[in-house]
């Protein structure tokens, strides 16, 4: 290819200007520029900054010297951290099972043969593209401790008698923020579960049909194993997305009551931002990294297992 | 393509739907689907409703149905535009995310020509970096970042945000341009050599126009990304007039121990409008692009 266009080229067309249009390593150089200026420079660099900072003992207004792993020490000892980490995986691990199978189940919903179907899944997806901070404050006014609209329904229907303080109880505040989040996250999983479930075959189905294949067989032995590479990136996403979250706690509860709510990251801001601990706050949000690496390989193995499906062995 | 496929696995569900009968889909696909539709659906009504209720409907579920409103006024918003600064907020959203997501775009497709198309040496490791740039997520940057804002003297200043937002839009639009590019057959590439055109009249001729719904894909998802974040703009931003909406919400609408709720669900529904009157335009674009992502 590139052959026959240098010797058809024009004595006209060797300007320098010209020649170094039709380098490729110059033009791959002169393209990636404003990307690779901007991911190295806002995005590589303060991680590596940020790891260093986690070594110094910065604060707001100071620039810090280096400690060591102290910071990481005195984390170690520190009860609200343990107890952020804690609340990081209990709030990760329920909301995203419960994303996942409700998730699912709305997929194969909308997989259905239903009236308004392009309509149903426009409005499902929006949850999804509201800003997350927006319809935190409506729930933040749903669990009110006295308007709230749950307890008030409750209470009309007879089931309680005094308003609940949804966001004021250390277990129930739990509960409050991963429904939240679990609600923000449905959309997320079910419209990329429904992309995936597009592509499967129908004729599949017949075949298991006219097998006699009950419908809990067809999903089990169809759905499921076909299905596998894109629940495996969904959920590394989502469960990425849940680990590192901050907007809803943030709106919500703060951290509170009593740290019960804290996730790593809001315990990281307000450690570093209205605390001014800027070192310990980056010590805490490195704490995340070996946990968002497990989830990358966990994806990465994840889509290894696409081999089998294109007709090679597992 | 894709587009095809999908409609032809549409018309093939609708294949053996004639074995159930009525009453069994009515349970186990109508009411579910009901149950989905009001639980994702509510928070919006209720947001609504809140933000046109006088506020003695409000506070005072005795006399009135909380449910609906029986006075309908627009105080809340009122406030909401002539007693706070929203309308700077709105103004400093938009500005910050347009601005944003046409600088992440052009870096985008310059990256993701090169990527796919130039193929340099170790464009394929670059590719796989740019996906793990992605899923670097702002919690664990926004630290590092408001040392770096506050040495550059960008602190508090609308550039701040626009210079950091990238860090997220590019890896996601790199991605998904990356998936566009590859589709566009390589021939129409090679005509245009052997015509004398050089790479940055194919890119400018050839491969933005047929990939213009990657690019509106990419854009209107960039926007609402840049649009919906929250803990940079809370972290590099201390004066009101330069705040984005959903921290100036958060932030300036709740004074104390005192909830104006009217008017923060009219600054919540206010703050949504935008980006839900832009997704109900480019549905198809918001799938693509989210499921682009994940797929590949």
């Amino acid at each position: 290819m590139s052959v026959s266009v240098s010797t058809v080229r024009t004595p006209a067309r060797t300007s320098r200007f010209e020649r170094i249009n039709d380098n490729r390593a110059f033009l791959s150089w002169l393209f990636m520029l404003p990307a690779a200026l901007l991911l190295l420079v806002f995005l590589t660099y303060p991680l590596g900054l940020g790891v260093w900072l986690g070594m110094t003992d910065t604060k707001i207004g100071r620039a810090g010297e280096f400690v060591g792993f102290e910071n990481y020490i005195s984390l170690f000892r520190d009860g609200v951290f343990w107890l952020s980490v804690f609340n990081t995986m209990l709030y990760t691990v329920v909301a995203s099972v419960v994303k996942f199978a409700l998730g699912l189940w709305l997929a194969l919903l909308l997989n259905k043969h239903i009236p308004f179907k392009a309509f149903i899944r426009a409005i499902v997806l929006l949850p999804f593209i509201v800003p997350t901070v927006l319809s935190a404050i409506a729930f933040w006014w749903i669990y009110d401790s006295q308007f709230g609209i749950i307890s008030w329904t409750l209470q009309r229907m007879g089931l309680i008698d005094r308003y609940i303080d949804f966001l004021g109880e250390p277990n129930l505040a739990r509960a409050s923020v991963i429904i939240a989040n679990i609600w923000r996250g449905i959309p997320f999983v079910a419209i990329s579960l429904l992309a995936g479930l597009q592509t499967i075959p129908q004729s599949l189905y017949e075949a298991a049909t006219i097998d006699g294949g009950s419908p809990w067989q067809q999903f089990r032995h169809i759905t499921l194993p076909l299905l596998s590479p894109i629940i495996a990136v969904v959920m590394t996403f989502s469960v990425l997305f849940t680990f590192t979250d901050f907007q809803l706690i943030y709106v919500l509860t703060r951290g509170g009551p009593l740290n019960a709510t804290h996730l790593m990251a809001t315990l990281s801001f307000q450690r570093a931002i209205p605390g001014g601990q800027l070192a310990e706050g980056a010590a805490i949000a490195n704490a995340m990294i070996p946990f968002l690496l497990a989830a990358i390989l966990f994806s990465y193995f994840g889509l290894q297992r696409r081999r089998w499906q294109q007709g090679g062995r597992d | 393509m894709t587009d095809v496929a999908r409609q032809g696995a549409a018309t093939d569900t609708q294949g053996m739907d004639y074995l159930v009968s009525l009453p069994r889909r009515v349970v186990t696909i109508y009411i579910p689907l009901a149950i989905f539709l009001f639980v994702l659906l509510f928070p919006f009504y209720w947001m609504a409703v809140t933000s046109f209720k006088p506020n003695e409907e409000l506070y005072d579920y005795s006399r009135y149905s909380p449910f609906w409103v029986v006075n309908p006024t627009l105080d809340h918003f009122k406030k909401l535009f002539f007693e706070t600064d929203y309308i700077d907020w709105m103004w400093n959203t938009l500005l910050i995310s347009v601005v944003a997501t046409f600088l992440s775009l052009f870096a985008s497709v310059c990256a993701a020509y090169a990527i796919e198309r130039l193929r340099y040496t170790g464009s394929r490791y670059v590719g796989m970096a740019i996906f793990l740039a992605y899923l670097v997520p702002p919690s664990i940057l926004f630290i590092p970042l408001a040392t770096m804002v506050f040495g550059l003297g960008l602190f508090d200043t609308r550039w701040a945000l626009i210079l950091t937002y990238p860090t997220f839009l590019v890896p996601f639009c790199t991605w998904l341009l990356m998936g566009y590019f590859k589709s566009i057959p390589y021939e129409l590439e090679e005509c245009a050599l052997i015509d004398g055109a050089s790479r940055v009249q194919i890119l400018a001729k050839i491969i933005l126009p047929l990939s213009v719904p990657g690019l509106i894909s990419a854009g209107i998802f960039a926007f609402t990304l840049s649009w919906n974040e929250f803990i940079y703009a809370l972290t590099f931003i201390s004066s009101s007039e330069n705040k984005t909406v959903p921290v100036g919400v958060i932030t300036e609408l709740v004074e104390g121990d005192v909830y104006h709720w009217g008017s923060l669900m009219a600054g919540a529904l206010c703050g949504s409008l935008p980006v839900a009157i832009l997704y109900s335009f480019f549905v198809e674009h918001y799938v693509s692009s989210m499921t682009g992502a994940v797929k590949e």
